[in-house]
């Protein structure tokens, strides 16, 4: 086991002027062969394999990541943290990545800086005021916690909401759930990294998969950019670059891959102290600890892989944000990116096996999968490890577009897909 | 954001526009003889093309007319706009 962290670690690294740390993670030349390899190295992938050494014993395993890990969507998100899901299946998904989420920093030896500061999600007309408390009975049946709140109780909650009934867009109420939160996004690829890395997993980074080599019905393994690796399974979680890669083993996916934005304000002093969320104006905001605004716009509504986002689609968005927000009015954005989700028809993920033997995919989380990160590498390496789902997992299963038993999460859930 | 020629109206702003989703999608002639495998597949299977693609389009802010284009989904590159109906003019 590499060196913990510890609070004497930190002294006795700050007392030699921090230029001994130990390097959290090797960089290893790809071997011939492994058991398991983990295409991407984002914190969905980096989880999996954690969870493949971890639980199932499965060490000699590789991560490849075209890029640097967490250098993708992992590092892209407003790191929204919630398990207020409608349906029983993704209720049960999001709640078991919200309970790994509570003992993560402790499990990692790892500070991810989990902050259960709550989510509120607003509700504008009268049909938002419906849909959000019968998502909030359904989370109270599934054992989430979830409140109604009316709108005084929003302004009591959240002071800064503009709460008046003169704005386009009046603050009917909203749901909270206080277990929600938000957490730094880089910190869980690195814990996990770190993590998977101390149990003997090779995480090989500027390695990009250029074919996925089948024999019949089975995978033999990746062409890289750095050789030729054999494996008998291969996860896939490539996130947007999910069609790509099954394109390369000869199969299809139902998603389509669309630029995401977010943008970050400059840094000012604590404002606004827990994350709301509003699905009839898509925007949604919170607070970093260092100060910045965080916030969230819509997607395009084309497939595009540039990473950019339509000028219209952040205004838009700001615009929402300053008619309910009256106080950002002054604010200065500093940055502003996309990320490009892969999202599925029915806006629910697919953990699943595929009609090739060995090949499974962790796919079309759209535009909500940082919150999933544990659970979702917990279950897929419970999918790869057993060859089987794990009861989690089972009803997100590819064949569910053939049969018709769809998850669909589309506008059920707490914002807009 | 880019400019796109709309084959009726000209070049308008990208704002007047909203995608469509995958061109060239057939509706399957007999519907009553799809196997389940076949529905998954006109209904929901997508190429998701990182590279040239091939798009419906509609003016829904301008003539409200379908169309056709070929777009780079690797740079937002448009490459050609056309009519319902004709045939791509690019490969």
């Amino acid at each position: 086991m590499k060196n913990k962290y510890s609070i004497f670690s930190l002294i006795k690294n700050a007392l030699s002027g921090h230029e001994n740390w130990q390097r959290a993670w090797r960089d290893p030349e790809p071997k011939k062969e492994y058991d398991a390899i983990i295409v991407g190295g984002g914190g969905h992938g980096l989880a999996t394999a954690y969870y493949l050494a971890k639980k199932h014993n499965m060490t000699n395993i590789a991560v490849v990541e075209k890029g640097w890990i967490g250098g993708g969507n992992t590092g892209r998100n407003t790191t929204i943290i919630r398990s207020n899901y409608l349906w029983d299946a993704s209720a049960a998904l999001y709640d078991h990545a919200l309970k790994i989420w509570e003992g993560l920093s402790q499990e990692l030896n790892y500070n991810v800086m989990f902050s259960q500061r709550g989510v509120m999600n607003l509700a504008h007309n009268l049909q938002d005021v419906r849909d959000l408390k019968r998502r909030t009975h359904a989370n109270r049946l599934n054992g989430i916690d979830a409140v109604w709140l009316n709108t005084e109780e929003v302004k009591k909650f959240c002071p800064i909401i503009n709460t008046s009934s003169n704005i386009r867009y009046p603050v009917l109420g909203g749901t909270l759930q206080k277990r929600a939160g938000t957490a730094r996004h880089d910190a869980v690829a690195w814990g996990y990294a770190r993590g998977a890395d101390a149990m003997g997993v090779d995480i090989i980074q500027n390695c990009e998969v250029k074919g996925i080599k089948r024999i019949g019905d089975k995978v033999e393994g990746i062409e890289t950019t750095k050789g030729f690796i054999k494996s008998k399974k291969i996860g896939v979680v490539a996130a947007g670059h999910s069609s790509v890669l099954a394109n390369m083993a000869g199969i299809r996916l139902p998603l389509e891959s669309k630029p995401l934005q977010a943008l970050v304000s400059e840094p000012v002093k604590p404002i606004i102290d827990t994350v709301v969320m509003s699905n009839a104006v898509h925007a949604y905001v919170s607070q970093s600890d260092k100060g910045e605004l965080v916030i969230g716009a819509g997607t395009d509504d084309y497939v595009s892989y540039t990473q950019k986002g339509s000028h219209n689609i952040a205004e838009g968005t700001l615009k929402a944000i300053l008619e309910l927000y009256p106080i950002f009015s002054r604010m200065k954005m500093l940055r502003q990116w996309g990320g490009i989700v892969d999202i599925c028809p029915d806006a629910s993920p697919i953990l699943s096996k595929t009609q090739v033997k060995g090949l499974y995919f962790n796919c079309g989380w759209g535009t909500g999968g940082f919150k999933a990160t544990p659970g979702s590498g917990d279950l897929f390496a419970h999918t790869i490890a057993n060859d089987e789902p794990h009861k989690l997992n089972a009803a997100f299963n590819l064949n569910r577009f053939v049969s018709g038993d769809l998850v669909d999460e589309h506008g059920a859930a707490a914002v807009a897909h | 954001m880019f400019i796109i020629n709309c084959p009726y109206c000209g070049k308008r702003d990208q704002v007047e526009f909203s995608c469509g989703g995958e061109a060239h999608i057939e509706r399957p002639k007999q519907p009553t003889e799809l196997s389940d495998d076949q529905w998954a597949e006109y209904l929901f299977m997508r190429k998701n093309i990182k590279g040239v693609q091939f798009e419906r389009w509609n003016h829904t802010h301008g003539c409200r007319k379908w169309f056709n284009m070929v777009r780079d989904t690797s740079n937002d590159k448009i490459h050609a706009t056309y009519k319902m109906g004709e045939k791509p003019p690019i490969k």
